[in-house]
């Protein structure tokens, strides 16, 4: 948890950009800031309440028009056409001039420019049910706009817009969100299409950069050394200028991009993100990359090699493990429940077929086993584990990213045994990890590589942890007589049958309910469940927005120094609520004609729901020896 | 070479250990992954620590099992390799063609295999990536060859010569030094191409064959003489196989 400090005046204030230190937090520096179109600033609670509001003061006219809405659910809102354009003009200009780049209003006009075209013919798709939207406007819609249309058209179930337009960002957004992790393109040798290359590089939603403390690149989600030294330089001499006065930077704001920084002993991680994530949340995610570069080094031989020598370069001994951090960085990108609560999902069994694959696991475990984890479709379905030793969710989070998403070690289609080093258990030095995939619906079928951002559905992963690095063989032992015991007491026809039931939906938990979506963290197990993204959130973009809109609520649970128990917000779209209490966070979102007695009644059965179905939607103790 | 039908009888049945070695990104899981499932992927994720796949091969007189482990390349991963070529009975070294770099790894690992591994290994030393020099010898060079390992060069040496214009920019480690380093330190040589196929069951194959009986665990098969012949008659194949299919490459 970072100190965040909100409204501490700048202790220091360049032209253009507002840093922040070490524990001054700045409100944005105008008080016109909250009224910023894309990015409502992340810190200072206030205007982030306004931002869920649709980014205008909640006393505005405007209250039931977010200030991009591109999807008004009323007909009645047709005159907006013209009126919708009027705001946008108002929040430009209200757009805090003062740190506003001319990139940023450049966007922002161009939204609003769509919006102008868009609400000329918007009305027409909410009066109708999800289906039929292409034949409907065909004749009035370019192919162009056809494919927004049909990208949209999941969240407009029943003519309720879902949240689609309650972020303030609109098309562009979801035009930057569709290409975020397509390649750049390779910069020619003579810097001919380095223009393109850069603009390409600049409309990512989102950056990850690791340098050493010297100023050497080791890592960048996007664009090769050629594009980014430039930038890591600047970052360098930023971070450097603020490490030389002993008061190291933490983050600062540009334009509508934030910049969060964690230093951590010889490296700099720099998150760079238009995601409207907190700091906090953002360092999460860099922490996260932090222990991945310790899961491959240990933190003695990272030391030692830059105690070594300061200009080491990390590349080289990190070779081969970009494919790891991208596809970290790309969850935090798509959004991941998990890293946003620091919890991890399990499968949802029963109580006795639970105890029945841990008793399995106890009889078969091998004398050098420390942990053995069943994996099904990144949600854990067991562990065996040391009386002593608990299992730090980090480290299975490092873990779960490296089995489901990127794809190297399922591919082979063999059996792996892979050194790392679990820095929330130990970090100074190496375990080793047998990993075994099951094809449980068709043995014969070789499992194949998947692009990574598919979930792998019917995927069961055996991992069996040794501090023995000759322990493949003994591990596979024990593997062959664990699957073999599964196989004959059922226990894998169970776990089959619940991934292919999936999550449950809303509805299932709570029947006619108009709760939309819930995130239900245990606190005391670091576990949380919640219901299917289907029907609402099936597409990479409804997914990012709840998820944002999540964010949002987490960043009002838990940002300091304002502990709030129960966070409640109504925008025209959206209706959602953050609580938390010693045993729980919840965060549950229903659309906006739902009144606040509902939702908070739906709150309340989620939670005896999850009381109720507690042993099965998380594994308590687990197996223990 | 299964003559599966006609053994009524099983034919007896031994394992083989066998590790991959090379620097990363030569394709050496890309060859297994030939190997064992006939695929190819393109952009191929590097892999993380070791993989162990098995894969069967029918000899004439016997069946193999191949127990392999494909090593990652990477330079921090080097400290493991032991492990994985104690007690090893064969080993694929695998260098890029189009990569001198690879070929300097590659000949490090013959060194330290020498030094440190099973002293009857089999090592087999592999050029990958030969689709990219796609002029690799063309018809009419590769056609005079008929038997015997000498021969082999002859047409290569030819070979090169003609493609030297076109190939060099791609080629980067030219056949003979290879097969001249191969032979020097009597290890099977072949070039590959996991992306076509090209190949690759014949280097399982020669180094099935290359096995001595003596060396392999579980239940024998009837003469040794007999199976010595096999051997024999193998590993004067291989030149043939090899050339055989460079032909087929070509076109």
């Amino acid at each position: 948890m970072a100190a965040q400090n909100p409204s501490t005046p700048p202790s220091s204030e360049l032209p253009t950009v507002p840093f922040t230190q070490e524990g001054t937090e700045l409100a944005k520096d105008t008080p016109a800031a909250p009224s910023r179109e894309t990015t409502p600033p992340p810190l200072p609670p206030r205007p982030k309440i306004y931002g869920l509001l649709g980014d205008r003061p909640p006393t505005s006219g405007g209250l039931r028009v977010p200030s991009s809405a591109k999807r008004p659910g009323l007909q009645s809102k047709a005159t907006t056409a013209l009126s919708l354009g009027e705001l946008h003009a108002q929040t430009n200009r209200d757009g805090s001039p003062a740190s506003c780049q001319t990139r940023a209003r450049g966007r922002s006009r161009s939204g609003s420019e769509v919006d102008d075209s868009a609400s000329i013919r918007s009305f027409a798709p909410t009066m109708q049910a999800d289906g039929d939207i292409e034949s409907l406007l065909g004749e009035v819609l370019g192919d162009s706009e056809i494919q927004t249309w049909k990208i949209m058209g999941p969240q407009f179930p029943g003519g309720q817009s879902q949240g689609a337009s309650i972020f303030g960002n609109g098309p562009e957004f979801e035009e930057a969100f569709e290409h975020e992790f397509d390649e750049l393109t390779e910069l020619e040798t003579d810097g001919s299409n380095e223009e393109l290359v850069v603009k390409q590089w600049k409309a990512k939603l989102k950056h990850f950069l690791v340098l050493s403390s010297a100023g050497k690149p080791i890592y960048s989600r996007h664009g090769d050394d050629r594009l980014i030294s430039n930038y890591i330089g600047i970052i360098q001499t930023i971070i450097s200028f603020y490490q030389g006065a002993n008061d190291s930077l933490k983050g600062f704001t540009a334009g509508n991009v934030r910049f969060a920084i964690l230093s951590k002993g010889p490296l700099n991680l720099v998150a760079i993100s238009k995601l409207d994530e907190s700091d906090q949340q953002l360092r999460v995610q860099l922490e996260s990359l932090y222990m991945q570069i310790l899961s491959t080094l240990t933190l003695p031989s990272l030391e030692r090699m830059f105690k070594a020598r300061a200009s080491t370069d990390l590349r080289r001994p990190l070779q081969g493990t970009e494919i790891l951090l991208s596809a970290l960085a790309d969850g935090f990108t798509r959004g991941s429940p998990s890293t946003l609560l620091s919890a991890l999902e399990c499968l949802k069994l029963r109580k006795s077929h639970r105890q029945v694959i841990n008793n399995t696991l106890l009889k078969t475990r091998s004398p050098n086993l420390l942990y053995g984890l069943i994996v099904a479709s990144g949600k854990l379905v067991s562990v065996v584990r040391p009386k002593k030793h608990s299992l730090h969710p980090g480290d299975l989070h490092l873990i779960f990213n490296m089995l489901f998403e990127a794809g190297s070690v399922k591919a082979g289609g063999g059996e792996n045994w892979i050194p790392l080093c679990l820095p929330g258990f130990n970090n100074t030095g190496y375990l080793y990890m047998y990993v075994s995939f099951l094809n449980v619906n068709n043995t014969s079928e070789q499992v194949r590589e998947r692009p990574s951002t598919s979930s792998g559905e019917d995927e069961v992963a055996i991992l069996l942890i040794s501090a023995n690095k000759d322990g493949f063989f003994e591990l596979k032992k024990m593997r062959d007589e664990l699957v073999e015991q599964l196989d004959k007491n059922g226990s894998l026809a169970f776990m089959t049958a619940a991934i292919k039931r999936g999550r449950p939906s809303c509805t299932d938990i709570i029947p006619g309910t108009t709760l939309r979506h819930f995130l239900y963290k245990s606190r005391g197990n670091v576990q949380f469940t919640m219901p299917s993204f289907d029907p609402y959130f099936s597409t990479p973009i409804a997914r990012r927005r709840l998820l944002t809109l999540y964010t949002h609520l987490h960043t009002h649970l838990h940002t300091r120094p304002t502990h709030l128990k129960i966070h409640h917000t109504t925008s025209g779209n959206c209706l959602t609520l953050a609580w938390t209490t010693p045993l729980f966070d919840l965060y549950a979102v229903a659309p906006g004609t739902t009144s606040r007695a509902a939702l908070a009644q739906a709150a309340n059965r989620v939670v005896q729901w999850v009381r109720r179905e507690e042993e099965r939607v998380f594994i308590i103790g687990g197996a223990v020896f | 070479m299964a003559d599966t039908g006609a053994a009524s009888a099983p034919k007896p049945s031994s394992s083989v250990k066998l590790v991959l070695l090379g620097e990363a990104a030569v394709g050496k899981s890309s060859l297994v992954m030939r190997f064992v499932n006939n695929d190819f992927q393109e952009n191929k994720e590097p892999t993380i620590g070791a993989a162990f796949l098995t894969q069967k091969i029918s000899l004439s007189t016997r069946t193999i099992k191949f127990e392999i482990w494909d090593t990652a390349g990477q330079e921090r991963f080097a400290s493991l390799a032991p492990m994985y070529y104690r007690n090893a009975q064969a080993a694929l070294v695998v260098y890029d063609i189009t990569k001198p770099s690879s070929f300097t790894k590659a000949q490090h690992w013959v060194s330290e295999l020498q030094r440190q591994a099973s002293p009857n290994i089999v090592i087999a030393v592999v050029g990958n990536k030969a689709d990219l020099a796609s002029n690799d010898p063309p018809p009419s060079t590769s056609a005079p060859i008929s038997d015997g390992d000498g021969i082999v060069a002859v047409p290569t040496d030819g070979g090169e010569g003609e493609l030297e214009d076109e190939e060099e920019t791609i080629r980067k480690v030219p056949v003979r030094t290879a097969k001249a380093y191969a032979d020097e330190e009597k290890a099977l040589f072949f070039e590959t191409s996991a992306k076509t196929g090209h190949n690759v069951a014949e280097v399982f194959t020669a180094i099935a064959n290359q096995i001595p009986e003596t060396a392999l665990k579980g239940p024998r098969g009837a003469g040794g003489a007999q199976t010595q012949r096999t051997e024999e008659r193998g590993r004067v194949d291989l030149g043939v196989r090899e050339s055989g299919a460079k032909e087929g490459c070509a076109c």
